[in-house]
């Protein structure tokens, strides 16, 4: 079986790799780019663990291909942050405690960044059906939706500022 | 210091201990760089996939991995012929990694292969021939116990098993005290109902994984995502035939475990399979392989009996407990016969449990293991005698709970406990005084957890700068580092940034219990602050060394020697970083250490209260508010305790209304996948309140008791019994998914 | 000399006492002597147990000191999630 070559843009770097043709878009970003914040809970859309975007919308990578990236823009809990600074959302889910074990935290941070992205100004529900496909086992959620909401009003005010 | 006249228990005001500082392994597990079990990688690594049992019950009459061995890529085939029996206390763990002449259950591990790749790997599992005879199977414990029932084990019943039982009946216990007739004869009214709870699986997001490397000289090395690296290293250095000194076992980042990581899965097949093949082996469990194939807790069937009087005295409690534990013995029921009563102060109570023995996965401890069942029984029955008795729920409760000095339902007298503290704070909350709407009704339940210690090191190495390195030997799953540095740092007088707190490979440090039993922080805790006196006592020894003074004149203050008093002389006093400075010059490296069997964890207890909404077009159950009241003796990192209040309570919010293991007549299970087996998601649920009452613990320097695993133990029958107000309808049976309840409300209302 | 709470199901092994008297100093002394005394017990000592002193809970611990009045529970072997 032969490989496909894949050019794709990764946290906005260019990149190519080769994949098989069933290979899923989270292994390859795992094994064949060392991009292990990226996480399979499930490896079928159930968890979230492996959330990341793909030309802006917010996906399950483990339901799409390699070979599905060809050409687009990948964007993963890697790029979240700039350089050393930390992106408003990591920054209130450590201050809020948003994290227990910390494996799905990749995929919440990447999906309430989606979230962020179309709404700034959340509510409490937009944020918990928005977040619904993103399953924590050790927090019951409380902070991270907490967090969310946190980060989002901290955004604006930055936002107001600038 | 100052003495907390309640209790007689010594307190203090604490700097650190009771903050909120950021984790220090928050910043890689924000920005992906936080290494779990599957992110690690070796050279040469090959990867390693299970063949699994379709049938619940088999002979494996011959497997032949002729035709996958000659696939191109394939290095390593093991089946059971590759292991040596490792005797009685490994047998069944080895057994359940893989089966030897019977699979047990569905999903039930047969051979494995490693391969140049997972598709590889993948293929070859396909060539393996297995010839499979299927055996008649049991799936239900009931069913299970019933004389005539498919036998799993021919001899597995010890003493404790009286004859007339099917062969799956593996264990019997007995609990209680008084005189549990007469008990019932005093009483004004009695109830007596019959539960059954579903199978839960612990749920974490992370599956199981793993990379050996096995050495032809004898040494390995292992890493993964467990619980407890030490246990790994003794059951796989067991297994695998190989002194524990020659296996390092470190401990990966870990995505959860809850217990279900407390034994092992895949480790000795990785490790079989690195043997063989000479190279390094990596396995990842799917999810399915999680669901198929490791912990979930105990299904249970279980009939309570309590009395009461009109002004709402308890004067009896029985319970007859039936707990299966999948293909082994090993269920919890124990701990729920012992526990299942443990809130109330009782003259009469007597609790029988039964350990039986079906075809599905081994059960593996998951929080509190066989309390929250137990507690489901029998806050259910005590409800119902208050709504039938009209009384007030959280008054019973008080008037009856268990209280400094209790004869605890388990046997011993209980020293300082926190149930009432819980109680007495619920009732002046405002969600008690909350209003209700149609279709909407409010339960409470209690909880108890023994917590443990156990075995525990700790060494602290002073650095040259003033700064401490805490080395300890459990993984970390909540945030315990955040609480070993924040003790650290409180005893030695240094802020909390100057403390870093690592997790030590089997290697590295002396042994350590698994992450269990809500040990960590109260035991590691302990440890922590005993290795920090240890350091403090050799920093006060050079200082008086300096000064020229006696050691036992000088004191540790604030983070600095200082002679002891006018006696000892001027001396200005020394700092931690001062003293570090010139370790070398005045002896050497400074570090403290402490080993331990770390007894007095001091019990737990929470009351949990619950506003549901039932639609009583569809059966479905939302929580509207839920408020969780539990003593942590010291909350050492309160936003971390709330995380384990939280949690806890919401895990037994989905083993109360949504999550269970569902078999098939052919004794497959029907839904291991996420999808399926519905875990409670953000929409799902309110903001969970935690209250955190702190009752010290006389048992631990700082009064921490343990908090991980209570918060479990009251929510199945705290939204029980709030479904009951709601809808008028008592259910017996969890989880009271829509189906369930609809019918239980259209037979009410026919 | 202490007295020793044995769980119900043990019960079978001492003769249906609840509650036995074993002079002994120590953890190890009182399960030896235990065991020793009622021969039934044994096995279940054998396999592992918990024993709880006033209250405390020790596992292991074969060196907690008892004294002549000290509240003595069997225990089966705890552990936890």
């Amino acid at each position: 079986m032969s490989q496909i070559h894949v050019s794709t843009t990764v946290n906005g770097d260019a990149v190519e790799f080769l994949c098989e043709p069933d290979e899923t878009l989270l292994d390859a970003l795992r094994d064949r780019l060392g991009l292990t914040g990226t996480k399979e809970g499930c490896g079928t859309g159930d968890c979230g663990a492996c959330s990341v975007t793909v030309d802006g919308r917010l996906v399950c990578s483990c339901l799409v291909l390699g070979a599905e990236a060809n050409g687009a823009s990948v964007d993963t809990i890697e790029g979240l942050g700039q350089g050393d600074a930390l992106h408003p959302l990591q920054r209130k889910f450590l201050e809020h405690a948003a994290l227990q074990c910390g494996v799905c935290t990749p995929g919440f941070l990447v999906a309430a960044k989606s979230l962020l992205d179309r709404n700034p100004d959340p509510t409490e529900t937009e944020v918990r059906y928005w977040l619904a496909g993103n399953l924590c086992r050790c927090t019951g959620y409380d902070k991270i939706v907490r967090a969310v909401i946190d980060a989002a009003a901290d955004m604006r005010s930055q936002a107001a500022q600038s | 210091m100052a003495l907390d006249d309640k209790h007689g228990v010594q307190t203090r005001d604490f700097k650190i201990v009771g903050t909120r500082p950021v984790r220090p392994d928050g910043l890689e597990k924000v920005t992906g760089k936080a290494r779990f079990g599957a992110d690690m990688a070796l050279p040469g690594m090959l990867i390693g996939m299970i063949l699994r049992s379709p049938h619940a019950h088999a002979h494996i009459r011959s497997i032949d991995a002729s035709k996958a061995l000659a696939l191109p890529g394939v290095k390593a085939v093991v089946t059971a012929t590759d292991f040596q029996d490792p005797g009685d206390g490994l047998r069944d763990i080895l057994e359940n990694c893989m089966a030897g002449e019977k699979a047990l259950y569905d999903g039930h591990a047969v051979a494995a292969v490693a391969a140049i790749n997972r598709s590889v790997a993948k293929r070859a599992l396909a060539l393996i021939d297995v010839d499979y005879e299927a055996l008649p199977h049991v799936t239900d414990v009931d069913a299970a116990m019933r004389p005539g029932a498919p036998a799993l084990h021919e001899d597995a019943a010890d003493e404790s098993v009286p004859d007339g039982w099917s062969k799956n009946v593996v264990r019997r216990y007995e609990f209680g005290h008084g005189d549990v007739d007469a008990g019932f004869a005093a009483a004004d009214e009695v109830v007596e109902r019959s539960f059954r709870t579903e199978a839960a699986h612990q749920g974490y997001i992370e599956p199981h994984a793993c990379v050996a490397s096995f050495g032809g000289d004898g040494q390995a090395d292992l890493w993964c995502c467990t619980q407890g690296q030490y246990m790994v290293r003794a059951t796989c250095a067991g297994i695998m035939g190989i002194e524990v000194a020659q296996l390092r076992v470190t401990a990966s980042e870990i995505g959860g475990g809850f217990g279900g990581k407390t034994t092992v899965f895949i480790e000795p097949v990785a490790l079989a399979l690195s043997r063989k093949a000479g190279k390094p082996v990596k396995i990842v469990m799917s999810r399915e392989e999680v669901f198929r194939a490791t912990g979930p807790t105990s299904s249970s069937s279980i009939d309570v009996k309590v009395g009461m009087t009109k002004d709402g005295r308890i004067t009896a409690g029985s319970a007859e407990l039936r707990y299966q534990g999948g293909a082994w013995p090993g269920s919890p029921v124990e701990f729920g016969a012992m526990s299942s009563f443990a809130a109330y102060d009782l003259e009469n109570v007597k609790t029988v449990g039964w350990d039986v023995v079906t075809n599905r996965p081994k059960q593996a401890a998951y929080r509190a293991p066989g309390a929250p069942m137990a507690a489901f029984a029998v806050e259910s029955c005590v409800d119902e005698l208050c709504k039938t008795l009209g009384l007030d729920p959280l008054d019973v409760r008080l008037k009856n709970a268990s209280r400094d000095g209790s004869k605890a339902s388990y046997g011993p007298t209980f020293d300082k406990i926190g149930l009432t503290a819980t109680l007495a704070t619920a009732k002046t909350h405002p969600h008690l005084s909350a209003p209700l709407g149609p279709n909407q009704g409010r339960g409470v339940a209690c909880g108890f957890w023994f917590n443990f210690g156990g075995d525990t090191c700790v060494s602290m190495n002073i650095g040259s700068d003033g700064t401490v390195s805490v080395i300890e030997g459990n993984p970390d799953i909540g945030g315990s580092r955040a609480a070993m540095s924040q003790m650290a740092a409180e005893e030695l007088g240094i802020p909390f940034e100057k403390v870093r707190t690592v997790i030590a490979d089997t290697s590295s440090l002396g042994y350590n219990e698994v992450t269990d039993g809500s040990r960590v922080t109260f035991a590691v805790g302990l440890a922590t602050i005993k290795a920090a006196r240890d350091a403090i006592e050799k920093m006060c020894a050079r200082a008086a060394a300096l000064w020229g003074i006696p050691a036992e004149a000088v004191v540790w203050e604030d983070g600095c020697a200082k002679p002891a008093g006018p006696n000892a002389g001027e001396h200005e006093p020394m700092t931690l970083a001062e003293i570090a400075a010139v370790a070398s010059e005045t002896g050497g490296p400074i570090a403290g250490h402490y080993e331990v069997n770390a007894d007095g964890a001091g019990v737990s207890f929470a009351t949990h209260v619950c506003d549901v909404e039932v639609d009583p077009e569809t059966g479905a159950t939302k929580v509207l508010r839920y408020t969780v009241f539990q003593d942590a003796g010291k909350a050492v990192h309160p936003a971390y305790v709330e995380g384990q209040f939280q949690g806890g309570a919401v895990q037994g919010i989905g083993w109360a209304l949504n999550e269970e293991y569902i078999y098939g007549e052919d004794g497959r299970l029907q839904n291991p996948g996420f999808l399926d087996y519905r875990i409670p998601v953000a929409s799902d649920l309110p903001m969970i309140d935690a209250v955190i009452v702190e009752v010290p613990n006389p048992g631990h320097p700082y009064g921490v008791r343990g908090v991980g695993e209570t918060s479990i133990v009251p929510p199945l029958a705290a939204v029980a019994n709030a479904v009951s107000a709601a809808c008028g309808v008592r259910m017996t049976e969890l989880p009271m998914s829509p189906p369930k309840l609809l019918k239980a409300m259209s037979q009410k209302t026919a | 000399m202490p007295k020793v709470g044995i769980w119900g199901s043990l019960r079978d092994a001492t003769d249906g006492l609840a509650e036995v008297e074993v002079d002994a100093a120590n953890v190890r002394q009182l399960l030896d002597r235990l065991a020793e005394a009622y021969p039934g017990l044994a096995p279940q000592i054998e396999r592992g147990v918990s024993v709880s002193i006033d209250g405390k809970i020790y596992r292991n611990a074969w060196l907690a000191q008892l004294k002549p009045d000290s509240e003595v529970f069997l225990l089966p072997r705890l552990n936890g999630g």
